[in-house]
């Protein structure tokens, strides 16, 4: 797109660049708002269906405008704000939860390098924007300036610090064994696994118990069920919510279900192929990789819906020892092994001293390596990915 | 599409995209002014939050204003093409460790009027400290722009052929592998400390042991019975 607007209206590289991120971030954006509102009557029908009941049925044709109406109703109301409350952070707060939902979608690949920010550290990129998430609800829980949005707000803090931990192994693992940070790359790397011709790391029976500590965490990150105790109605009234009304209200609920559908993509992307097509054949990739990249979102939502729907919720010691007891120490062991895999199957190769690339700064003026040691393999690494392929 | 530091691409994908793309002033001069904007905008407010870090009456909106330092912090880094650093300062720091911070502020209720009241008896101690510090951070700084190696240093903070966490990876794993690894033993002791100094035992507690429940079987735990009228049943 930069270059459409440096040819069709002759603007510098600079601003064209400027001007097509932000076509970039609203063409992300927008869609992802109206899939927020289409998600939330999924979500609603589904569980009404598994509940035996009609759902949401009235407004539009089979109630399919019922987000839209219910948008409407909360930005009609009055927002109130408790005189007690710390009135900054209180509106801060949902601001910060709604724009940290948003800014992961910078890295979700959607197509092959059809990803906002094609960056090298894609991975770390999600793991830091979505370790800001807790902001959000601490800082409500706090501002509030009431004992339940506290407790739940301490109730998150402790949740999403625990299972981030397991979700930072399990990334390592993928790293591993896609050799990049980069989602795109990661992506890639899941063509035809093991000499199949099906794409995605779930076949890999290395990673696939990675793929369901990922689900599980995911849904303990987005505090859906069974792990919603920070908005336990029963215990806590409407948890970090209670305090909140009108718009302030919609913007937890936006960016809660925008959260949803990114875990969704995440879990897609990761392990299942992500814009990929589930077979490595050629007519399926006629099909553009965004489809397939909604078509798995979608799948995942639908078992988020499923567990929602079915699960009881856990107790909090219960959720604790998920987290420290079985996930940390499972996911760990796994980065072990994987590794060790890898260093039996991948590395040990020696490395040609042609091959090895070193940092500026450790090469004498003359361009002789200082520690010829050191260095990347990079020819080596090439070789892997062929190898892999 | 815009593109951040460097990615490398697969093997795969058109060969277009196989040259690496880095962001440098060759691509024009607003190119160059949009970084400066964002150089400006990141500095001033690091300054300006750091700032308030430290005069803000109330600890909550401190730690907040940390918090804001580390972010504009790690976007600095980014402009400089040290993105893996930068992830990892807003995973660490304000992923981790500022959120363990606000924790303990919030249940703590620090008075910060009466850690201010001691303030003219600790100046003398403090100020020799600040001191010290400006002087670590002169010679620093003087040993930084000293030196034919270290400018050429300068001059390539990331190397041009290889990924920032490649580079990294490279110089932590080989010439300081040792000093890397007493770092982590550095930590690892320090978290067995924290275990150590909070674990107790507590007895009396009924803690849950689920192999247990689940291994209970109707026959092991209830019996029937049959009592007379008035009699009740002995357990």
């Amino acid at each position: 797109m930069t270059s459409f607007f440096t040819y069709r209206f002759g603007l510098p590289y600079g601003w064209a660049w400027t001007l097509a991120t932000l076509m970039d971030i609203l063409l992300i954006a927008l869609p992802l708002m109206l899939a927020v509102a289409m998600i939330i009557y999924a979500d609603r029908k589904i569980w009404a269906a598994m509940a035996l009941r009609r759902g949401p049925n009235v407004v539009g044709p089979l109630g399919l405008l019922q987000s839209f109406a219910d948008g409407l109703k909360v930005f009609l109301q009055e927002t109130i704000i408790p005189s007690a409350a710390n009135k900054t952070l209180f509106l801060i707060a949902p601001i910060i939860t709604f724009t940290v939902a948003l800014i992961v979608w910078a890295v979700v690949p959607f197509d092959a390098r059809a990803a906002l920010a094609d960056i090298n550290v894609g991975l770390l990129y999600v793991l830091a924007a979505s370790s800001l998430g807790v902001y959000g609800i601490i800082l409500a829980g706090w501002s509030s300036n009431s004992k339940y949005p506290f407790f739940s707000a301490i109730r998150a803090a402790a949740q999403m610090v625990s299972y981030e931990v397991a979700i930072g192994f399990v990334l390592i693992s993928i790293v591993l064994w896609s050799g990049s940070f980069n989602l795109t790359n990661i992506v890639e790397a899941q063509k035809g696994v093991l000499g199949t011709p099906v794409n995605g790391f779930f076949l890999n029976p290395l990673l696939f118990p990675m793929a369901v500590v990922f689900f599980i965490s995911s849904l303990a990150e987005t505090q859906r069920a069974p792990f919603d105790l920070t908005e336990a109605e029963s215990e806590l009234v409407a948890g970090y919510q209670t305090e909140y009304s009108s718009m302030s209200f919609a913007l937890y609920w936006l960016g809660e279900y925008a959260n949803v559908i990114l875990m969704c993509a995440l879990n897609a992307t990761l392990f299942w192929g992500g814009y990929l097509p589930p077979f490595d054949w050629a007519p399926l990739y006629v099909v553009p990789g965004i489809i397939w990249l909604f078509i798995k979102i979608l799948v995942f939502f639908f078992l988020f819906s499923w567990v929602k729907a079915t699960v009881p919720r856990y107790r909090y010691d219960q959720l604790m020892r998920l987290g420290w007891k079985i996930f940390l120490p499972l996911s760990l062991f796994w980065v072990f092994l994987i590794s060790g895999v890898l260093m039996m199957t991948r590395v040990g190769t020696e490395c040609a001293p042609e091959n090895r690339v070193y940092t500026k700064q450790y090469l004498y003026d003359d361009g002789r390596p200082r520690y010829p040691t050191d260095g990347v393999c990079q020819a080596a690494r090439v070789n892997q990915l062929e190898k892999r392929s | 599409m815009a593109t951040v530091g460097k990615a490398q691409s697969p093997r795969t994908l058109p060969p277009t995209h196989l040259t690496v793309k880095r962001r440098t002033d060759s691509e024009g001069p607003q190119k160059t002014v949009i970084q400066a904007l964002a150089f400006y905008l990141f500095a001033a407010i690091v300054i300006a939050s750091a700032a308030l870090t430290i005069t803000s009456r109330n600890p909550v909106h401190a730690v907040l204003w940390l918090i804001l330092a580390f972010f504009n912090a790690a976007g600095l880094m980014v402009l400089v093409g040290a993105e893996f650093i930068a992830m990892l300062l807003v995973i660490v720091y304000v992923g981790a460790v500022a959120v363990l911070f606000l924790f303990v502020v919030m249940m703590l209720n620090i008075d910060f009027a009466e850690l201010r009241a001691g303030f003219a008896r600790y100046a003398a101690i403090g100020a020799v400290f600040a001191v010290g510090l400006a002087a670590e951070i002169m010679l620093a700084f003087g040993a930084w722009s000293a030196g034919k190696i270290e400018l050429a240093r300068r001059a390539a903070p990331t190397p041009d052929t290889i990924s920032n966490i490649q580079a990294l990876g490279m110089v932590l794993y080989t010439r300081y592998l040792f000093v890397f690894e007493g770092a982590g033993l550095v930590l690892l002791v320090a978290m067995i400390g924290a275990i150590v100094l909070t674990h107790r035992e507590r007895s009396g507690s009924r803690k849950q042991n689920i192999s247990r429940q689940n291994a209970r079987r109707p026959q092991d735990a209830t019996r029937n019975t049959q009592p007379t009228v008035g009699a009740g049943v002995e357990l």
